[in-house]
């Protein structure tokens, strides 16, 4: 009976218990403890896990002893604790941010319900990346979102509540869609256990019910990742939730959501029904050129920084699908590496826009005239996620598009590589409106005699920025984690 | 310990950098850091010489950012001279900016030294680069770090400036050259620079050719047309900025790339034709460029042209890609940026002291400003490539190699641009010596700039004469780039 | 094979495009939510109903019953009964907030009253 042995219940159960705790001490620093401790709880539950993985061995953990397939079972494999990982490390770096940011963003009296639903998002999320089980995917997922929802009806324009509310109704419709194909696969095998239905599947999977499954779970994902053209519920909720909500969300919910897709592709259908049979990869690369190219074209548009990124998100998202669509080994290692540099990338600029908007109160790109002059760390860091979005060497948004590229040469698509260096240049458009409002305009009169951000909330940024630098230059933990997945996913997908 | 010499070589600027950024207030301590962090730099450098010199290639590798690509360093001779060349001239460099900046009154010199010395990190990094992976890395840092140089002023003409710079430069890298490396690294297996280059029997002489393109094509900073444009635009960066980085840094570094792929990546005589139509490019670019130079009349502009003109000729003799041509095109990277730099110093005095920009106000400035026009005079000499300016090596060894492959059209392009480099140089040399003052020139009385400025610029023109007469040295070293088994 | 054994479906799916089409068509934030909320109803058909067995008894082990209706999609559909709640309401408090702060639930008269204003400047 050791600790480590229950290490995959006690990542998702540490976060679900802090949050009634959080509630029931009722005051915002007791919770701000409880929930930051709980985080970092998990995130040393997530590095045991991805170490415990890391030789491409699997974990199964069965809940409450009901053995797979009856009860409800837990199953790390590489691709699951890389994105354990990513979810608790967001977390615990963000959560230290937290403290300082809501202090100016939500009343006080909420503080600790803030917290209660910060820590359920984060079950939420670990709970999707952790567990072996359809349904149980489901209530993750819902628990997720709903604890998503609130936070971003927190913020303090009333657009907020608006978002907020937009973001249910299509959210709600993408898990009723992913539920509806669980349901459907559910009819059709008799299992809700993951790796269970993916043996009972081969023999039936051209059935049309698996079909409509399959169909059903791809739109309701999709919603959720915001795949262009379902992606109009993030840039209202990216740009009026609080900033660190913004920040936690950009970096993990999107990201679980691509998770769950290339789990249900690989694990449950299999790569060569999904991706060779159907015509679903050429549908996911029209998707994701598209939202590769008109995202970010809106994003050059835009005037409101936060709004900008959150276009900026759609198209990045492109860039993850684009590769998933190849369907090579190179293409799945693009993806996810993209997946977890594009978090450690969105999450860090989130958090600057952040610190600049606790300072000018605003984050409009008006408002932020003349930034550099005030605040030169925080602009620095937005310039070098910017750089990262872009793609520029030594960062970590290169690494996904050296692969991305080479994918491309690979399959002798000169077309698509052409197509992923040319949107790069559209991520320069945008980045660049930010750099010449910061840098070369007079400072904004809400930007008078103001000073930089306090050290709690630049101290957490400037962590995400170094490891933008970091997972540009070493990679060992991202990119072998990402390959490795790759591997495992193309081996077992058969 | 010789790797140990590579990595100080980047770290010496970086770390020079950090405490200029640290002295903002103190104006005296700051610019003492630099030319004590420029010296040192040299130092560094030059202490690396002998061991190339003797046949080693000190290397070193740091990380792996990709799987099989790490980042490393190793250095050859073509390195070791533009090494040498750019850390050398950065001390002479830093002596002028501090005449420059404190005549102008410039602001934010603090950001100025910075930047200068994190470019000079990069342009390490780029002389020393084992692969084109890190090649491409250093190539992508530079064009960042000297973009707050270029947009230093921060107004509209700068921030236009600032845009057309970054987006060739950015985007051209990325557009073609990264293509380029990918797809290198897909057909060979590996991005390493090797004697007799990597890219052998893999691709069919049309591929090759692409290939060449995307090579050459995203290697902006050697402003081959049509992609010339952003070195025009960047001469709204205060003086200094482009007499280092757009003569000698940045323009060097796009042709020493340039020289450096195809020798180490496409390999000597291996290109058979598929280099064709970058003969015809550059060689068009060589004459475009000079036309244009002829016909601007302002003084850093014609400079521009005349330097886009002159990048084309290392482009030439390296698309000719025989051991005499390649020769040539090192030479003339070297003695170009001698020359260039002395023409840019010139400039910026002129500026600092007479407040002039244009060729058509320079009417009997030699006479204020003798010992600055005398230096120009020599500049100019050494572009057009008549002797005893050292720019006359360069030609002979680019019109040498050409002449061998019988490849008339380079000579009569290079026959064409001497005589253009002479128009639109000797005018103002003459302007400014034999020409009477304007009227109302007397309103402005002047004489010769600061003396950092002056120092800088002498000595500059001193070793454009004195390469010439050492140029046995020079030769040793190219010929060692060169040499099949070096 | 009869109308008996598709009529679960037919309603399912009935239900199923009524409930998106009211969220889709509707202007009214509380209508939506009922769109969603027979969205999810559908949802719960799908489950329950090919869980019945006709003739079958609940799953007690006994040798006298022979045929057990499954008893699993009951609790999944207890689970999703609650998440439904928890969404209805989630959904309900925000049109509360909405209104108290827009004075309406309209969506276009939203809209337009957010119209011009500068993004999140709130001044």
């Amino acid at each position: 009976m050791s600790l480590a042995l229950h290490l995959p219940a006690l990542q998702v159960v540490i976060p679900l218990i802090s949050a009634p705790l959080a509630v029931l001490v009722r005051r915002g620093g007791w919770a701000f403890l409880i929930v930051t401790a709980a985080s970092w709880a998990a995130l040393a539950a997530a590095i045991a896990l991805w170490l415990a993985t890391a030789d491409g061995a699997t974990i199964s953990y069965a809940l409450g002893n009901w053995p797979p397939p009856w009860g409800i079972e837990y199953r790390v494999d590489r691709l699951s604790s890389f994105v354990l990982l990513l979810v608790s490390a967001t977390a615990a770096i963000v959560l230290p941010y937290a403290r300082a940011s809501i202090e100016r963003e939500i009343p006080h009296a909420q503080h600790y319900l803030f917290y209660a639903m910060f820590a359920l998002c984060l079950t939420g999320l670990l709970g999707i990346a952790i567990t072996g089980d359809a349904f149980n995917a489901f209530v993750f997922l819902e628990i997720s979102s709903l604890s998503g929802y609130v936070l971003i009806a927190l913020g303090r324009d009333r657009r907020a509540l608006v978002a907020a509310y937009q973001y249910l109704i299509m959210g709600s419709i993408g898990a009723t869609f992913f539920v509806i194909g669980v349901g459907l696969l559910y009819l059709m095998t008799g299992t809700l256990n993951l790796a269970d239905m993916a043996e009972r599947i081969g023999a039936i999977r051209e059935s049309r019910s698996v079909l409509a499954a399959l169909a059903f779970l791809t739109v309701g994902i999709s919603l959720k990742l915001a795949l262009f053209p379902l992606h109009q519920w993030l840039p209202n909720a990216y740009t009026y939730a609080p900033s660190v909500v913004t920040a936690f969300l950009a970096a993990t919910a999107t990201k679980v959501s691509i998770y769950l897709l290339i789990r249900f592709y690989y694990s449950v259908f299999g790569e060569s029904f999904v991706f060779q049979k159907l015509p679903l990869p050429e549908i996911m690369l029209v998707m994701s050129i598209a939202a590769m190219f008109v995202a970010s074209l809106v994003a050059a548009f835009q005037n409101d920084l936060k709004r900008l990124l959150a276009y900026s998100s759609v198209s990045q998202i492109g860039y993850i699908t684009l590769g998933l669509s190849y369907d090579t080994v190179n293409g799945l290692t693009a993806s996810l590496v993209h997946m977890f540099n594009h978090a450690v990338t969105k999450g860090g600029l989130f958090l600057f826009v952040g610190c600049a908007v606790a300072v000018a109160g605003g984050s409009s790109l008006a408002r932020l005239s003349g930034l550099a002059r005030v605040m030169p760390l925080t602009s620095f860091g937005i310039v070098l996620g910017g750089l990262s979005l872009i793609g520029v060497p030594g960062t970590c948004g290169f690494i996904g598009k050296w692969y991305l590229i080479l994918a491309a040469l690979e399959k002798g698509q000169w077309g698509l590589a052409m197509a992923v260096v040319t949107s790069s240049l559209l991520a320069v458009a945008y980045v660049w409106r930010f750099v010449e409002t910061a840098y070369f305009r007079e400072p904004h009169a809400s930007l008078a005699g103001r000073k930089e951000a306090p050290p709690a909330l630049l101290a957490p940024a400037l962590l995400l920025a170094g490891a933008m630098l970091y997972f540009g230059l070493e990679t060992s933990v991202s990119l072998g984690s990402a390959a490795g997945a790759a591997v495992m996913l193309m081996a077992v997908g058969k | 310990m010789s790797g140990g010499h590579v990595l100080g070589a980047l770290a010496i600027p970086l770390l020079g950098g950090l405490l200029i950024s640290g002295c903002a207030r103190r104006p005296n301590v700051r610019e003492a850091i630099t030319l004590v962090t420029s010296a040192t730099l040299f130092l560094c450098v030059a202490a690396l010489l002998p061991a190339v010199l003797a046949g080693g290639r000190p290397h070193i590798q740091l990380l792996e950012p990709l799987a099989g690509l790490p980042i490393a360093f190793r250095v050859e001779p073509l390195g070791m001279l533009f090494a040498l060349i750019a850390s050398g001239l950065w001390i002479v460099n830093s002596v002028y900016s501090i005449g420059y900046m404190r005549g102008n009154d410039e602001k934010h010199q603090t950001r100025f030294y910075v930047c200068f010395a994190l470019a000079l990190s990069a342009t390490m990094g780029i002389a020393f680069a084992g692969n084109l992976i890190t090649l491409f890395l250093f190539y992508e840092v530079l064009t960042l770090v000297t973009y707050p140089l270029v947009t230093h002023h921060g107004d509209d003409a700068a921030r236009r400036g600032g845009r057309v710079y970054l987006g060739l430069l950015l985007g051209t890298s990325m557009l073609f050259l990264l293509p380029a490396i990918v797809y290198t690294w897909h057909v060979t297996g590996t991005t390493d620079f090797q004697v007799g280059g990597i890219l052998k029997t893999q691709l069919s002489p049309a591929a090759t050719a692409v290939l060449l393109a995307l090579f050459m094509f995203g290697i902006g900073k050697a402003a081959l047309m049509p992609f010339h444009r952003w070195l025009p635009a960047a001469m709204v960066a205060p003086t200094p900025v482009s007499a280092l980085l757009h003569a000698v840094a940045v323009v060097k570094a796009g042709v020493f790339c340039v020289i450096k792929i195809i020798v180490y990546i496409f390999g000597l005589d291996q290109l058979d034709g598929s280099a064709d139509w970058l003969v015809a490019v550059s060689g068009f670019t060589i004459l475009a460029a000079s036309v244009i130079a002829l016909r601007a009349d302002n003084l850093k502009r014609r400079l521009a042209y005349s330097t886009v003109s002159q990048l084309s000729y290392v482009v030439i003799a390296a698309a000719l890609a025989t051991p005499l041509a390649i020769m040539g095109a090192i030479l003339h990277l070297a003695v170009h940026a001698f020359g260039k730099i002395t023409l840019f110093f010139a400039a910026g005095a002129i500026y600092t002291a007479a407040h002039k920009t244009d060729v058509s106000e320079l009417d009997g400035i030699g006479r204020r400003m003798p010992l600055t026009m005398g230096a120009f005079a020599i500049g100019a000499l050494s572009l057009i490539g008549i002797p005893p300016a050292a720019g006359f090596i360069g030609k002979w060894f680019i019109m040498s190699g050409a002449a061998d492959g019988r490849h008339l059209f380079v000579l009569a392009v290079l026959a064409i641009s001497t005589l253009l480099n002479a128009a639109y140089f000797l005018p103002v040399v003459y302007a400014a010596f034999f020409r009477a003052p304007k009227a109302g020139a007397e309103m402005h009385p002047h004489g010769e700039a600061p003396w950092p400025m002056v120092a800088a610029l002498l000595f500059t023109a001193g070793m454009t004469v004195a390469l010439f007469f050492l140029s046995a040295n020079l030769l040793h070293l190219a010929g060692k780039v060169v040499a099949v088994n070096p | 094979m009869n109308f008996g054994s598709h009529f679960s479906y037919a309603m399912t799916v009935f239900l199923m495009m009524a409930g998106l089409f009211v969220v889709i068509a509707r202007g009214n934030l509380i209508k939506q939510l009922v769109g969603l909320g027979i969205l999810q109803t559908s949802v719960y058909l799908l489950y329950i109903a090919p869980g019945k067995l006709i003739g079958g008894t609940a799953p007690i082990i006994s040798a006298q019953f022979q045929i057990y209706s499954n008893p699993l999609p009951h609790v999944l559909i207890l689970t999703a009964i609650v998440v439904g709640v928890a969404t209805l309401a989630l959904g309900l408090a925000l049109v509360v907030r909405i209104r108290e702060t827009y004075d309406t639930i309209e969506e276009d008269e939203i809209l337009a009253r957010d119209h011009g204003e500068p993004a999140h400047d709130g001044a």
